[in-house]
């Protein structure tokens, strides 16, 4: 890739960042939690957003993020109140721009006219947030008077030292204005005498621009420590004119006539305001204002170091800490081996060594841990928008966002999130005036929660709306030949049609826009990540979907069981509890399958063994061990199997990589002696007792 | 084995090796590693020539039995067995012989066409024979060694 292409990745990379960040901000805004540092976190997104996109020359960019952040500057200055009003535009505006960052990235286009749109409404609610009187307010346009700006700019040699560039810095400032620059030189030394890491220029540059000074001071935001800046705004060319003449057309029209000066390029000059609260008059600010410096400060202590690195290199170090606990557990076996006592020297080093490695893997892991921020944070917009579609009123609650669980994990909830959290508007809550007609609130609630339970991540979407309409499920089962006409079914089996393929209208996860997307498919996509989906509803007070998921894909707890001399993991999340069989309990339900009387119910029974095909002998019950498991869709079974050698976490390898898939095994991992064992496939296993899977007669199976 | 026969497209080097009595070579180019016979953890329901699975550095690696997977008779790996680790397409496998006999250069004119025989199992893995200090070599191809999406009858 070239140098500039990557570049450019990193900075949509940073965008992205900054979108989350202002929608964050924006949200807590919304919500009246709002501190200064917040709204300044707000600005700083944008602005840098727009930095970034003038490097890449993204003028639509450019231009939007100019009039958002120039609103923005309005909101931190205090001169924009944030009413609600003011928070939706934001809160779509900053939609708008992610928009804008998307398609300059994929080369894709945007609605122009919701984007010049808002920058209308940018522009009005702006003037409205001066509570202007009408003249005034006609001023502040493209043809009022442009003021001149005198600035005088000497780099220091840290400004180079830093890599930036005065080239840059002017091209920037041209986006303001037309400009002038002339290169002052009288401090140029000899040659002879120069030193090549100097710095001797100064740049004396005239701007024709109507911004503020503050505008000026941000295109030299990241060097003004390493320069001399000095920003006047130029001598009045009419001196004979009062302060509060109203001109109009007049090139010298100027701040010097009305201070203090204006920090805010919207502020009508004729006017000055009498709540601004700008610093004392001074036209030339030799440093910029104290607050800003100490929002620098703020910011700097906000931003938590961080690095970027390539997800492989992640990878590979997860893989290679592996195998030093592998090696670890490997070798402290030969030293027992070998005689060694555990009280000696070796033996104690090597049980520091073992505590340091389990450190250093959960280390690891952690890094590969993220919040599901991330993935909550879209769903503000997705809300939005639905309910837009829908004519609903629907506000998101979000909760644990700072819940963490492993990337690949955070990067494959989202599908099935956003279908959820549609559904929810879509199907769960009524329209406004049904709300209304049941005596709740107009605008429906839609919460999402995310917790830690028991080594899995929950996460929960609710909403306050009408739960599910059993009759109609009902209905549409019936009419898609789901279930059969004469079928008495529990309110709880009912909720759990849904879930079946073929009784939604869209078919596909990729089909965002169309409504009704399939439940089946989400249950399909939180089923292949290992996790389960429940539902529960009640008539008039909501529905709720609750997602359960491991933390990690990586890593999985479980159960070493030994069958027929072959050591096999099971995954702990399958397994309800263990059990020591009792012949009396044990009755053969035709001649292949045996049911064990559990709690009053029958639970049919599968060697493991038998089932992989490493035995056909049935292992005796006496001599054996059960383990009660659920599989997908909370089928039961009992596994018989040898012995139970005890819980371990183990390290998923896939079987796939190198050789292909193999049915009623997920996966493989290295147990500590540096062999293979396989991990078992339960729904897989489970399934053994209802298909043919293992079985030469099928008929058989009719029978049960 | 370091030098690259790049310069020449005809001229390669092979890898011999025993299987029973016979001996089979491959394309250097293709072998990772060689490593003596450890344990494998059997598949269910694997191909009768699949011994199972070995851990390499991390990796699971499937070991082929090519005794097997030729169709010649199979002895019990012993501990003079040798696991030869190879590149197929994107895929690593482990292929277990008796031994490693030679390496061998050889150029496209020292390889003999294979007779033109009725055996399914020739057409599939035999590319040529070598004739080398009065013993036969064949030459085989690994593309199907695994078996390739085809899944056995459980």
């Amino acid at each position: 890739m070239d140098p500039m292409a990557a570049i450019r990745e990193t900075f949509f990379q940073e965008c992205e960042e900054q979108l989350a960040e202002l929608e964050a901000g924006l949200i807590l805004m919304e919500s009246g939690a709002a501190e200064a540092e917040t709204v300044n976190a707000v600005f700083r997104a944008v602005h840098s957003i727009k930095g970034g996109a003038g490097i890449f020359a993204l003028d639509a960019l450019v231009r939007f993020a100019h009039v958002f952040e120039t609103a923005l500057d309005q909101v931190r200055s205090g001169t924009l109140a944030t009413g609600p009003g003011v928070m939706n535009l934001l809160l779509r505006a900053a939609d708008v721009l992610a928009d804008l960052v998307r398609a300059a990235r994929d080369n894709g286009v945007v609605d122009e006219t919701r984007t010049a749109a808002l920058v209308v409404e940018f522009t009005q609610i702006s003037n409205l947030g001066h509570e202007l009187p009408p003249a005034p307010k006609s001023q502040p346009t493209v043809c009022a008077p442009v003021p001149t700006w005198h600035i005088s700019f000497t780099p220091t040699p840290a400004l180079y030292a830093k890599a930036n560039e005065t080239a840059l810095l002017l091209r920037e400032l041209r986006r303001l204005g037309p400009i002038e620059a002339v290169v002052d030189t009288t401090h140029l030394p000899e040659l002879s005498e120069m030193d090549p890491e100097g710095a001797y220029l100064t740049w004396n540059i005239t701007l024709e621009a109507d911004c503020a000074e503050q505008a000026i001071r941000n295109v030299f935001e990241f060097v003004e420590d390493d320069c001399d800046l000095e920003i006047t705004a130029a001598p009045p060319a009419e001196p004979s004119l009062k302060p509060g003449d109203i001109i109009t057309g007049d090139n010298g029209f100027s701040f010097e006539f009305f201070p203090p000066p204006v920090f805010d390029e919207e502020e009508p000059p004729a006017v000055p305001e009498p709540e601004h609260h700008a610093p004392p008059p001074s036209p030339v600010v030799r440093q910029s204002p104290v607050e800003a410096m100490a929002a620098k400060a703020e910011s700097a202590a906000a931003v938590s170091a961080t690095i970027r690195v390539d997800l492989d290199r992640v990878d590979r170090m997860i893989d290679l800490v592996g195998e030093l606990v592998i090696n670890e557990a490997t070798l402290s076996q030969r030293v027992l081996e070998a005689g060694i006592a555990r009280a000696s020297g070796v033996a104690m080093a090597l049980e520091e060594l073992e505590h340091l490695t389990r450190e250093i893997q959960d280390s690891v892991m952690a890094i590969r841990a993220q919040p599901v921020r991330s993935v909550f944070q879209r769903m503000p917009r997705l809300v939005r928008e639905v309910a837009a579609q829908t004519g609903k009123q629907a506000r998101l609650v979000t909760e644990g966002e700072s819940t963490e669980v492993d990337k690949t994990v955070i990067e494959r909830i989202a599908d099935p999130l956003t279908h959820m959290i549609r559904n929810a508007i879509d199907h769960g809550l009524e329209s406004p005036e049904k709300r209304l007609a049941a005596g709740k609130p107009a605008e429906g609630l839609v919460r999402l929660t995310a917790l830690h339970r028991s080594g899995r991540i929950v996460l929960e979407v609710s909403d306050d709306g009408a739960g599910i309409n059993r009759a109609r499920v009902k209905e549409k089962a019936l009419e898609n030949g789901l279930i059969s006409p004469d079928a008495t079914l529990t309110d709880d089996e009912i909720d759990n049609l849904i879930f079946l393929p073929g009784f939604s209208t869209a078919s596909t996860v990729s089909d965002i826009s169309g409504r009704g997307v399939g439940m089946d498919v989400v249950r399909q996509s939180v089923a292949a990540l290992g996790g389960r989906i429940a539902i529960s509803s009640r008539p008039g007070h909501g529905s709720s979907f609750t997602l359960s998921l491991p933390l990690t894909l990586a890593v999985l707890d479980g159960m070493v069981i030994s069958a027929r001399g072959h050591t096999l993991i099971i995954p702990l999340g399958a397994i309800v509890e263990t059990l020591k069989p009792k012949a009396a309990d044990v009755f053969p339900l035709d001649g292949e399958i045996n049911v064990i009387r559990l709690r009053g119910g029958y639970v049919p029974m599968v060697d493991v063994a038998a089932s992989l095909g490493y035995s056909d002998e049935f292992v005796e019950l006496d001599q054996s061990v059960a383990l009660l498991v659920e599989g997908e869709g909370g089928v039961r079974a009992v596994l018989l199997a040898d012995a139970i050698h005890g819980q371990r976490q183990v390290v998923i390898k896939s079987l796939e990589a190198n050789y292909r898939a193999v049915p009623g095994i997920a996966a493989a991992t290295v147990m500590g002696d540096g062999r293979v064992a396989l991990i078992l496939d339960v729904d897989v296993v489970v399934k053994t007792t209802r298909s043919e899977l293992n079985r030469p007669e099928p008929s058989v199976l009719e029978a049960h | 084995m370091g030098q690259s026969t790049n310069s020449d497209a005809n001229i390669r080097e092979l890898i011999a090796f025993r299987v029973g009595r016979q001996e089979f070579c491959i394309n250097i180019m293709a072998v990772h590693e060689i490593r003596g016979w450890t344990a494998a953890t059997a598949l269910p329901r694997s191909p009768h020539y699949v011994r199972g699975v070995i851990n390499l550095r991390g990796a699971v690696l499937p070991i082929v039995e090519l005794a097997a997977r030729l169709g010649l008779p199979s002895n019990e790996p012993s501990a003079r067995s040798v696991i030869i680790v190879v590149q197929i397409a994107h895929q690593q496998i482990g292929l277990l012989v008796d031994a490693v006999s030679d390496i061998l250069t050889a150029s496209d004119a020292n390889i003999q066409p294979t007779p033109d025989v009725s055996s399914d199992l020739v057409k599939t893995f035999v590319m040529g024979l070598l004739p080398v200090d009065g013993r036969m070599i064949s030459l085989i191809s690994l593309d199907h060694v695994l078996p390739q999406g085809e899944m056995e009858a459980a």
